[in-house]
C-alpha cells in the first residue's frame, strides 16, 4: 500500500495540519510502511464478532442537564489560557469573507 | 540516612513515631531532585515552594490529627505525577509545544484525591507528547535518560515517573497507561508500575490519548506501596462516566495471604519471543520462583494476541485524531500568529505545536477512519479487539492470573529505534492485550540482564488488582531485586 502525495495532503487538510514538504513525504511513505503492517488482520475472520469500543459493560450512563454553579475563579483562570478574549467571549478571525 | 530513599511504608512508619517530618522528606526529594535531574532530566517542572508549603500544612495536619493520622497513609508523602494529569496552578504540558505554557484552572480526580489525603506534589515528569511512545524521545523537552544507564532511554511513555522512583527523587509517581505506559518504563527501569483496570481510576483531568484505554496509576518502589497509593486514587468518579461503582477493597489484607495453590498461566510462545538468552534466564528463574512459592503453573496459549498491536495502532490514532481536534489554538495553547484565516489559526498552529509522533497519530487516524476506510481498518480492528478479550477472558476462568515478560529486552540505547515508528510501536507487544481487554497488569522487577533491569507482567481479572498485589508482595517477601538500586 503506497499512499501519494496528494492522498497524503487530504489527509493534513482533513486533520487541520499545516505540513511542510519534507514531512508530507516522510509520512507518505511511513503511513504506508504502518498501514502494510496493520494490513495483516485481514487473515483474522471476524464473521459473527460484534466490535467492541469499551470493556465496562456500562450502558448508557445518564445525568440530569442541569447547569451548575462554577467556581469563578477556575472560569476566569479558564478564559485566561486564550490568546485573545472579550467580555468572557473567545475572540476568533472572521469567518465569513 | 536519606529520606528520599525511603519506601511510602518505612516513611509512614516514621511520620507517625515523629521520627521525621514532610519537611524534612520533601527537602530530601527536593535536594536529590537538584543532585541527579540534570542528568536523569525525569521532571519538566519542579514546584518547590507548593511542595514546601504543602508539606508544612500536612505536618500541621499531622499534629491536629494525633493518632487518627493513620486514615491517610499518604499524609506528607512527596510524589511526581506525569506531565499529562492536570494539576491546578502547575503548568502541565503533555510534553508538548502545543501546550507549552498551559495552566489547568481545575485538578484531575487522581490530584484531587492525593492532595485531599495529603500528599505533597513535587512536580511534573517527563512523557512522549501526549504520551504516545514507548522511549519518552517523543518529547518536545528532549528525552529522559535511564538511570541505570544514561545512555539508553527510561522507556515510556511514562518514563520520566518510572526514572524519577528508580533514582529515588520522589517516594512514589504516578503514570498512565494506554497501551503500557506505566509497565514498558516500570520494567526498563526497575521498579513497581501498576495498570489499574480499566475504569478503576478516573480518567477527569488526564489530557485524553485513547479514551478507551487510558487508566492512570502508580509507579512505586514496592508493590506494597503501589497498594496503598490505588486504595486511594480508585473508584467512581461522578465526573467520569466509565468509572463502575465496584468496591476497592483493604489491599492490606490480600497481603497476608500466600500464593499456595493459586494458578498461574504461563504464555510460552511469548517467553520464546525473548531471543536473549541472559534475560530469558532471568525471567525464566522468576517463573521458577514463584513455582517455590507454591504457585502452579499452567500453560496458556492466545492464538489473538499477535493482533494486539495492529488492533492498538488502528484504535489509539483514530482515538488520538479525534481528541487532539481540541487543539485549535483558540480557547487554550499555541497560537500562531502567522495566520490569514481561521483555517489557518488551525492548520499553523497545529502544524507549528505538535510533534512528529503526534502527527504521525493524527494522520493515520484520520486516514483510518475518513470515508471508504472506516469499515475495513476502524471496525475490523473493533471486531479484532472482541477476539483478543475474550480470548484473555476464556483464559482467566482457568487461572488467577496471566504471566509474561514485561518487555521483549531490556532498555534500549537512545537513538536506536526512532527512525522508524513500526520499530518503536513493536515494542509494546506483551503489554497492548490487556489495554485492549481493560484488564488490570502489573510489572515487578525480576532481575537484570547485562546490568539493566528485567520485569514479568502478571495480567488480572477486571477489578481484581488485588490477586496481582498479592503475587507480587509474595515474590517481593521472597527476593531483593525491588531492592536494588542505580548508582547514580
Amino acid at each position: 500500500m503506497q499512499l501519494s502525495k496528494e492522498e497524503i495532503q487530504h489527509i493534513a487538510n482533513l486533520a487541520r495540519l499545516d505540513l511542510t514538504e519534507e514531512e508530507l513525504e516522510k509520512y507518505g511513505s511511513q503511513l504506508s510502511n504502518v498501514l502494510s503492517y496493520i494490513d495483516q488482520l485481514k487473515e483474522v475472520d471476524v464473521t459473527d464478532t460484534e466490535p467492541t469500543a469499551q470493556v465496562t459493560g456500562l450502558k448508557n450512563v445518564f445525568r440530569s442537564d442541569e447547569i451548575g454553579e462554577w467556581n469563578k475563579k477556575e472560569v476566569e483562570d479558564a478564559l485566561n489560557q486564550a490568546p485573545d478574549f472579550e467580555n468572557g467571549q473567545y475572540k476568533v478571525k472572521r469567518v465569513l469573507e | 540516612m536519606n529520606l528520599n530513599r525511603l519506601t511510602i511504608k518505612q516513611a509512614q512508619e516514621k511520620l507517625a513515631n515523629g521520627e521525621i517530618t514532610s519537611v524534612d522528606l520533601t527537602k530530601a526529594c527536593l535536594a536529590r531532585i537538584k543532585e541527579v535531574d540534570d542528568k536523569i532530566k525525569a521532571c519538566l517542572t519542579v514546584c518547590a515552594d507548593e511542595a514546601l508549603a504543602e508539606a508544612k500544612e500536612a505536618d500541621k495536619r499531622r499534629k491536629k490529627l494525633g493518632a487518627e493520622a493513620i486514615s491517610l497513609p499518604l499524609l506528607g508523602i512527596p510524589y511526581l505525577a506525569k506531565d499529562n494529569i492536570l494539576t491546578r496552578g502547575v503548568r502541565t504540558t503533555a510534553a508538548s509545544k502545543i501546550l507549552e505554557n498551559y495552566i489547568a484552572p481545575f485538578d484531575a480526580t487522581v490530584i484531587k484525591k492525593l492532595r485531599d489525603a495529603g500528599a505533597v506534589l513535587l512536580g511534573k515528569t517527563n512523557l512522549d507528547e501526549f504520551a504516545h511512545g514507548a522511549s519518552t524521545e517523543n518529547s518536545a523537552f528532549g528525552s529522559t535518560h535511564n538511570p541505570w544507564d544514561l545512555e539508553r532511554v527510561p522507556g515510556g511513555s511514562s518514563g520520566g515517573s518510572a526514572a524519577a522512583v528508580a533514582a529515588n527523587i520522589c517516594l512514589f509517581a504516578l503514570g498512565t497507561d494506554t497501551g503500557g505506559s506505566i509497565r514498558c518504563p516500570s520494567s526498563f527501569c526497575g521498579v513497581t508500575g501498576l495498570k489499574p483496570t480499566y475504569g478503576r481510576s478516573s480518567r477527569f483531568g488526564l489530557l485524553a490519548m485513547t479514551s478507551s484505554t487510558d487508566v492512570p496509576g502508580p509507579i512505586t518502589k514496592t508493590v506494597e506501596d503501589a497498594s496503598i497509593v490505588l486504595k486511594i486514587i480508585a473508584g467512581h468518579d461522578k465526573h467520569d462516566a466509565t468509572t463502575p461503582e465496584v468496591e476497592v477493597p483493604e489491599y492490606s489484607e490480600e497481603f497476608r495471604k500466600n500464593i499456595k495453590g493459586l494458578k498461574l498461566g504461563m504464555v510460552l510462545e511469548y517467553f520464546d519471543q525473548v531471543t536473549d538468552k541472559n534475560f530469558k534466564e532471568v525471567l525464566l528463574k522468576a517463573v521458577d520462583k514463584l513455582k517455590e512459592l507454591g504457585a502452579e503453573i499452567v500453560p496458556v496459549k492466545l492464538p489473538y494476541a499477535k493482533y494486539g498491536i495492529p488492533v492498538y495502532y488502528i484504535i489509539t490514532p483514530s482515538e488520538v485524531s479525534s481528541n487532539l481536534a481540541r487543539f485549535d489554538g483558540i480557547r487554550y495553547g499555541l497560537s500562531s500568529d502567522q495566520v490569514k484565516s481561521i483555517t489557518e489559526v488551525y492548520t499553523k498552529s497545529r502544524g507549528e505545536g505538535f510533534g512528529s509522533e503526534a502527527k504521525r497519530r493524527i494522520m493515520l487516524g484520520t486516514y483510518v477512519l475518513s470515508a471508504g476506510y472506516y469499515d475495513a481498518y476502524y471496525l475490523k480492528a473493533q471486531k479484532v479487539r472482541t477476539k483478543i478479550k475474550e480470548e484473555l477472558d476464556f483464559e482467566l476462568e482457568k487461572v488467577d492470573a496471566i504471566i509474561t515478560p514485561t518487555q521483549p529486552t531490556v532498555a534500549f540505547k537512545i537513538g536506536e529505534k526512532n527512525s522508524d515508528p513500526l520499530q518503536m510501536y513493536l515494542e509494546d507487544i506483551f503489554v497492548t492485550g490487556p489495554s485492549l481487554a481493560g484488564l488490570p497488569a502489573i510489572s515487578v522487577p525480576c532481575g537484570f540482564s547485562e546490568g539493566l533491569p528485567v520485569g514479568f507482567q502478571l495480567i488480572g481479572k477486571r477489578f481484581n488488582e488485588g490477586m496481582l498485589l498479592r503475587i507480587g508482595h509474595n515474590y517481593q517477601e521472597a527476593t531483593e531485586w525491588h531492592n536494588q538500586k542505580p548508582s547514580i
